[in-house]
Formats: C-alpha cells, sequence, structure tokens
C-alpha cells in the first residue's frame, strides 16, 4: 500500500472561510482531551480558558490591549504573505522598534512635550523597518531566504536588547534589576477609557486595519503585491519589479512590527525589560493565517488569540495549568489550520503499489 | 502496405472517459491494422489525447474495451503497455538535460541491460532505422530534434507492435520532418502499427494509410486521406465551413517603426540561449513574423523585446526613433509597445483573478484604468467587457477568474486587451497555441485589422505554416541568431527550413555538432 496526495479539482470560496473555525472546534476538542490526561476537569478547565476572560468590561479591554499589537504586525504582515514575502522576524523587528522609542524616551527624559510622543514612534518604525530591511536586502541581493535571516535576527534583536537594560540603559535607582527607568508621562500612551489599559495605539491599529484593507483592495500596490505573489512571470510582464515587492513588504511589516513594539513600551509596560512581548511578533504569524490574511478576519483572530493569552492565565490562576498551555494551544491551532487548509486542497488516498506512471 | 483481412493488432470498442461534468471520450471506436500507419485527427480538446493515454494504460477507459490481436486486453499500467509492445513519443519529451543520452535511455526502459550492451544496442538501432544518435552525449547540447530520436529509439528498443507518436512534428523543422516520415515508413514496411496524433492534414496526406476523426470526443468519421483534401478532411475536423481570412492591402510604409539593432543578451538560465547580434526593422502596417524550432532563444527574444528583459545599452530598441531598451515592460507600454507572452496562464494572465483585474496587468496606465495610484473597478470592469464582446469572448463576465475560460477563449481575451489599447508595436510569441481554428481565424483577422491601422507587429512562432499566412517578411531564430528578412511572397519552404536547421542538425551524423553549446 502506498498513501497518495492527490490536488483537488475545486476548492470552493465557502470552504476556503470554514477552516479556520473548523480548527478552532479541533483545537477545543483536543484542548478537552490535553487537559482530561493532565488530570484537569476539562470542561471547567476551557471555561477558564475559554470564557471567563469574556465575561467582565474590564476583561474585554484587557483583550484589546493583547489583541492591539497582535492585529497591527499581523495586518502587516499579511501584506508580505500575499507577495510570499515570508517575514518570520516580527518579533525582532517589534524589539527594535522599541528599542528606538524607548532610545527617545531615555534620552529625553527630563524633558516633556507633546513631541516626544510622535518622535517615539517615528524612531519605533524607523527601527523596525531597520531591521526590516537586513534581510529584505540579503533576499534581493543574494537570493538568501527571508525565513531563515528574519528568524535567526529575532535572537540577535532580543539580545541587542538584553545588552542595553543590563548594562547602559539600566535605571539607576532600579535596585540592579534589568530594566530601564519607567517612562515620564510624555513618553507614554494617553489612555483611551480611565479604569483600563487601553491605549491609543488601539486606534492607531484600527486606523492601519483599515489602511490595509484599502491597499490591498483598492491602490494598484495591493494589486502588484497579489499579482507577485500569485504569479511571478505575469508581474514581470506587467512591470511589477519583485525586488522592489520584497523591500516594500519588509518595509510595511517591519514598520508595523516596530510601532507595535513603541506601543508597548509606551503604553501597557511604560519601560523596557529583557522581555517585552509574550511573543507577539510569532503569534501575529498565526493570527494572519486563521485571519485569512484579510484585515477584518485578522481583527476576529487577533481577539481569539488575546483570549487564549488572558486564558491562559486565568486557568494558570484557577486550574494550576502549566504555563505552556497558552503555546500549546496556540501551536496546535495552526497546525489544524493548516492541516484544515491542505486537506481542503488536496486529498489523501491509499493506492496499492503497483506502478500507475510511465516515463511520461 | 497492411492487409485488411489480417487480425487486426489494435481494436477499441466504445471507449468513454469521463471527467467531473466533462465527456472526454465518447463511445470511441476504431480498428488499426499490422503495420498501418493510422491517423488520428483532431482539433485541440477533441479527445485524442485522453485516448491515447488510455491506449497506453496511463488513464483507464470508465467503459469499453480494447483488443490487442484479437484478444481482449485491460491495459493497467503504461508497463504492461511496454509487455504487450505498445511505445509511445510523448509530444513533451521526459528527458534529463544534464544526463547522458545512454544514461536516459537506461532510465527509461524496463529490465535495461548493462551500459555497455545497451550503447551498442542503441547505435544498431538508430543505425538500422536513419536516426542517428551518439549515446555519450550530454541531453543540453542535442537539438529538439535529435532529442525527439532520444525518444524514438527508446521505443524502438522494446520492439514495439504499436508505437504511438503524438504531434511529433511540431517541433521539428520541414527536413527533419522528412527525414523522421522515412523512419516510419520503413517502421510500418516491418509490420510495426503506427498511430499517428496530428492536426497537420498536409502530413497526414503525405504519411497515413487511414484517419479517424474525432471532435467533442466523439468519431465524426474516417476517411483515406489520399484521397481527401486537406480542405474536406479540415471541415470535417472543425465541423464548419472554414471561414476564408481576408488580407489587407499591402500598406507598409517605407520608415521603421520598431529598429532592433545589434541584440546581445546573455541567458542567465543554465540551459537556456544567448542572443547574439539580432538586428531587423518592422515598419508601420507590417507583419514581421519570426519562425525557428522550439528553444532557439524565442523565449529570451520575446522578454527583451517585451521589457521583461531591461538592456544595458538604450538604442539596441527604438520605437519611431526613441530608445527603449533601458525601460521595463510597462515603461514600454506607456511608450506604445505592447506584448503578448507565450504562456496564456501565470505570465499572460493571473488564473486566479477576475477578467476585470487581469486587464489591470498591461492596460492600467495606457487605459486609464488606474488613477494616481488607486484602481478604478469600473473602468476596469467596462474595459474587459469591451473586450469580451469584440472578440466574442465565451466568458460569464468580466468577473469570472481567467481559469475558468477555455484555452481558445483565454487567448482571445488576452490578444483583445493588448489589441484594442491599439499600441504602435505588438509583440506577439505563438498567438494560436493550442487554440481551435475559428478562435484562431479570430485572432489573425484582430492581427490584420491592427496592422492595416499602422501597428508594427512581430510574431514569433513556431507554426511554420501560421507565419506564411500572416506575416509580410520572416526571419528564421536559430541557436540565439536571426537570419537576413525574406519576403514571404518569395521564400521558399526548403529555404526557411535550412535556416531552422541551422548548420546543426542538418548533417546526417550526430557527432557533427560538439561545438554545440
Amino acid at each position: 500500500m502506498q498513501v497518495k496526495v492527490e490536488p483537488r479539482s475545486e476548492t470552493s470560496r465557502a470552504v476556503v472561510y470554514a477552516t479556520p473555525v473548523l480548527a478552532v472546534l479541533l483545537t477545543v476538542i483536543s484542548g478537552y482531551f490535553l487537559f482530561l490526561f493532565l488530570g484537569l476537569a476539562p470542561a471547567k478547565t476551557l471555561y477558564h480558558f475559554l470564557i471567563s476572560p469574556t465575561l467582565t468590561f474590564y476583561g474585554w479591554s484587557e483583550l484589546c490591549v493583547k489583541a492591539g499589537p497582535l492585529v497591527l504586525i499581523a495586518t502587516g504582515l499579511a501584506v508580505g504573505f500575499r507577495a510570499n514575502v515570508w517575514n518570520i522576524g516580527a518579533e525582532g523587528q517589534l524589539t527594535l522598534g522599541a528599542i528606538g522609542a524607548g532610545g527617545v524616551a531615555l534620552a529625553f527624559w527630563d524633558q516633556s512635550g507633546v513631541w516626544i510622543l510622535p518622535l517615539m514612534c517615528f524612531a519605533g518604525v524607523l527601527g523596525g523597518m531597520i531591521y526590516g530591511a537586513i534581510p529584505a536586502y540579503l533576499k534581493t541581493r543574494f537570493e538568501v531566504s527571508e525565513i531563515l535571516t528574519s528568524l535567526m535576527l529575532t535572537y540577535v534583536a532580543t539580545l541587542g536588547l538584553g545588552i542595553l537594560v543590563y548594562g547602559p540603559w539600566r535605571d539607576p535607582q532600579g535596585f540592579n534589576f534589568p530594566q530601564t527607568r519607567m517612562f515620564t508621562d510624555s513618553a507614554l500612551l494617553p489612555l483611551v477609557l480611565d479604569g483600563t489599559r487601553m491605549h491609543v495605539g488601539i486606534l492607531v491599529t484600527l486606523a492601519a486595519a483599515v489602511a490595509a484593507w484599502v491597499l490591498m483592495t483598492r491602490a494598484v500596490i495591493g494589486f502588484q503585491v497579489k499579482v507577485v505573489g500569485q504569479a511571478p512571470a505575469a508581474a514581470r510582464f506587467a512591470g511589477f519589479s519583485r525586488n522592489r515587492t520584497i523591500w516594500l513588504s519588509f518595509m510595511i511589516s517591519g514598520g508595523t512590527a516596530g510601532l507595535a513594539g513603541t506601543f508597548e513600551a509606551a503604553g501597557p509596560v511604560g519601560q523596557l525589560v529583557p522581555h517585552l512581548t509574550p511573543g507577539y511578533g510569532f503569534t501575529a504569524i498565526i493570527v494572519a493565517f486563521l485571519g485569512r490574511l484579510h484585515p477584518l478576519g485578522i481583527i476576529a483572530a487577533g481577539f481569539l488569540m488575546a483570549i487564549s493569552y488572558n486564558g491562559g492565565e486565568i486557568a494558570q490562576v484557577e486550574d494550576r495549568l502549566p504555563q505552556a498551555a497558552t503555546g500549546v494551544f496556540q501551536g496546535m491551532l495552526l497546525f489544524y489550520l493548516l492541516a484544515c487548509d491542505f486537506l481542503s486542497r488536496y486529498r489523501i488516498r491509499l493506492a496499492s503499489s503497483r506502478r500507475e506512471v510511465g516515463p511520461s | 502496405m497492411h492487409d485488411e483481412r489480417q487480425t487486426p493488432r489494435l481494436v477499441l470498442r466504445n471507449i468513454s472517459k469521463r471527467f467531473q461534468s466533462v465527456i472526454a471520450n465518447d463511445q470511441i471506436g476504431f480498428s488499426v491494422g499490422p503495420g498501418q500507419v493510422h491517423a488520428l485527427l483532431g482539433e485541440n480538446g477533441a479527445g485524442k489525447s485522453t485516448l491515447v493515454k488510455i491506449i497506453y494504460g496511463v488513464l483507464q477507459a470508465d467503459e469499453g474495451k480494447i483488443q490487442w490481436n484479437g484478444r481482449d486486453e485491460v491495459i493497467t499500467s503504461p508497463h504492461r503497455a511496454r509487455e504487450l509492445g505498445i511505445g509511445m513519443v510523448f509530444q513533451h519529451f521526459s528527458l534529463f538535460e544534464a544526463m547522458t543520452v545512454l544514461e536516459n535511455i537506461a532510465l527509461g526502459i524496463d529490465n535495461a541491460p548493462d551500459l555497455k550492451e545497451l550503447a551498442d544496442r542503441i547505435v544498431s538501432v538508430s543505425r538500422k532505422y536513419g536516426l542517428p544518435l551518439d549515446p555519450s552525449r550530454e541531453i543540453h547540447t542535442l537539438s529538439v530534434g535529435e532529442r525527439q530520436r532520444v525518444e524514438i529509439v527508446r521505443c524502438l528498443l522494446q520492439n514495439p507492435k504499436l508505437l504511438i507518436m503524438d504531434e511529433p512534428t511540431s517541433v521539428l523543422t520541414p527536413q527533419e520532418v522528412g527525414r523522421l516520415f522515412v523512419t516510419l515508413r520503413q517502421l510500418s514496411d516491418e509490420g510495426c502499427s503506427i498511430l499517428y496524433i496530428s492536426h497537420k492534414l498536409q502530413e497526414i496526406k503525405e504519411l497515413c494509410h487511414h484517419a479517424t476523426v474525432l471532435r467533442g470526443g466523439r468519431v465524426v468519421g474516417q476517411c483515406d486521406p489520399a484521397v481527401e483534401t486537406a480542405r474536406s478532411m479540415a471541415q470535417l475536423m472543425i465541423g464548419a465551413e472554414l471561414k476564408q481570412l481576408v488580407r489587407r492591402a499591402g500598406t507598409i510604409t517605407q520608415e521603421p517603426r520598431l529598429i532592433v539593432s545589434n541584440l546581445t543578451l546573455p541567458t542567465d538560465h543554465p540551459f537556456g540561449v544567448n542572443l547574439k547580434g539580432i538586428s531587423f526593422e518592422v515598419g508601420a502596417g507590417e507583419i514581421f513574423g519570426i519562425a525557428g524550432v522550439a528553444g532557439n532563444g524565442q523565449n529570451e527574444l520575446t522578454e527583451a523585446l517585451a521589457g521583461e528583459v531591461v538592456l544595458r545599452s538604450p538604442s539596441t530598441i527604438r520605437l519611431d526613433g526613441k530608445p527603449i531598451a533601458q525601460m521595463n515592460a510597462e515603461k514600454r507600454r506607456m511608450n506604445g509597445l505592447c506584448s503578448v507572452p507565450e504562456e496564456r496562464a501565470g505570465h499572460a494572465s493571473v488564473p486566479e483573478m477576475t477578467l476585470a483585474e487581469n486587464t489591470l496587468l498591461t492596460a492600467r496606465n495606457r487605459m486609464g484604468l488606474a488613477h494616481q495610484g488607486f484602481i478604478q473597478l469600473r473602468e476596469a470592469r467596462s474595459f474587459a467587457e469591451r473586450i469580451i464582446e469584440e472578440f466574442s469572448v465565451k466568458a460569464s463576465g468580466p468577473t469570472a477568474t481567467a481559469a475558468t475560460l477555455s484555452g481558445g477563449n483565454l487567448q482571445k481575451f488576452i490578444v483583445g486587451r493588448e489589441v484594442l489599447q491599439s499600441p504602435e508595436v505588438l509583440i506577439i510569441s505563438q498567438p494560436t497555441w493550442g487554440v481551435d481554428a475559428a478562435a484562431a481565424a479570430a485572432i489573425h483577422q484582430a492581427l490584420f485589422k491592427l496592422a492595416q491601422s499602422g501597428t508594427a507587429i512581430v510574431v514569433v512562432s513556431q507554426d511554420l505554416d501560421e507565419l506564411l499566412v500572416v506575416s509580410d517578411r520572416l526571419a528564421v531564430i536559430n541557436r540565439g541568431t536571426l537570419s537576413p528578412a525574406l519576403s514571404t511572397a518569395e521564400a521558399s519552404i526548403d529555404q526557411i527550413g535550412m535556416l531552422m536547421g541551422g548548420v546543426h542538425g542538418l548533417e546526417g551524423d550526430a557527432g557533427s555538432s560538439h561545438n554545440a553549446g
């Protein structure tokens, strides 16, 4: 017997949008058995994991705080993914964005003014773009796989941030903790609602999602990105440069990741610390695909992932669920999504092992 | 000649094959006698390829019976077909470029003997049938004609009783075709039956004893090609009266619109072709044909002309005197040079996108389908509608994806997209490749009309018959160099054929072209 993979003749649009839902269902079912295996009460744990974060207004505001950076990064990544440009290093670009913004905040620590925040945003976006420029240059100049370079540069960025907060940027009054000074009010994002941690960065994120939607559906640049991704030869024929599209993708995704890093540092965290985020840059990849690379889908997927973060924390407290469970959940979700996508385009058939195709 | 009273070699009865909703073969039946050269004639999509794949065991019929030498057989695989004595030469060769002739043949045959013995047998078989081959040559140094010989010899080594040949002459020069026919006749005299698939009627008249005509998956006629005229067979094949093309009056100006001077371009592909010193001029209203056997630099040349490859020296290509060689495809389009690449899906169009979106590929700036970086959806849609209407494209509308169109309809759409932009220069590659006769006629007619309005047109085609019909002058590309232009009216087939073969491939012995590459 032999396992064969055959393409299906057609995949309906409905199936394309049904696969994320199916993937979520399969993840929940698997989670049930995972919790059972861990000796927990599965129904109760799942309730804490998936439902509890959504029960209060404050819960929702916290979901917005978590979903914000995920959606912002995923929106930028989705542009590149449409062009088959695989930026896996948003976490590194986020870190460089935070370093840029944090550098501005610390440099002007003894000053105040409304110009400080915009300057921080500018430095953050620039930091993300510069860090995205490295894999873009290596790809367009030497054909180096951007998947490897962007991923590996993430670890360099994290170590770089570590050097700064353990060394020159460490808070002199911080009892040797590896962290910078707390930013002054001029360097912190204003809150949208008092009593919550929702900051104006969330509004910027919404605007970015709308802008991305307009870019991808109405602008020639969005069309260019899609053509380069779907049919590289047709792109050349149309006069769209592949290299410029790669650069554009890295500038957009690096810039949004850098801005997300700025918002984290100037928002909920309020300073620079060695590990600024729980891996938003990586989770955003799942968010982008779960949301079908579509801005609206990305917003929905961002909230789902936010639930997995916050629910994971609740379940850690209530059910003593291991911290790794959140990562396992997110990993399962991506796994099931990729599997469902694959099976919606191909079918697997068991066939006897006789030779079917000659030297043709 | 074959004898009708003998047991037929192959009998097909009521063969049917469905793919989802499409019936590719519908109750097909005919028989092939020993030594008979049997033509299977039909347009693209008539079901020829499906049928021979069933005979060669690549596909299984849904219904029907195959008799081989008088006995019912189920041909479950190509392996089984070869055991029975059925060999097939496919239209697209399956050879490893970087390996030798000997290694390729050893890989492709069942129960290969040791290499030394095999090499001896290759030499003796190739001598016997006038197919000179050097077993130690690497495939990438061979011409297309020589590659076909490798495939044929690979079949002949297994002593076939039936040889299936799928469009074997589409890649050959006229001289090579003549030589192939000598071999096929020799095989036929020895009792080997040949199933010869083609849509070239003159060849079938010349070579075949009998013809079965397919249309829409059914047998629509059996005839003796020797007594039929090419025209009557064509009408049987197409199922309609052939329309005569209206040729325009000669209104070619003296002033050349497109001047290509000394275009030299080294390839960056391992098996690509270097273009060497190509020069030609095309006047307003003129159709200039570029003939040649596939793989002699046509793709490289059309990409350089269209701007998909940008050249260093701007004045290598001039349009109405303006140097444009340094510009990319879109900039050249803005200066009046449009193009149609050979490959319809994925190059000239994006299959997953709608027809309206596909107009944006080339017409976004020329036709105002984009404004200040934003797509004008309504304009794009109405331009797609105009193409659909004026070129009778069968499509559900501008929102149909390109992938849902048949080859001929997509080609009409793509040609229409460029023609309706009324360019000053049009570069078009393989305008009617794999397109049905009605669509081909429509495309040729559109090119005539465009030329009449003053456009300089360059047609690159492997189909010599097509070039003889459409072009005013033609030149032949061989190994990256272009011959001087000939007036189509005065050129002889022999002369063009010699140029197509170049020095390479004309000599009888395979050892003559070691300086290749």
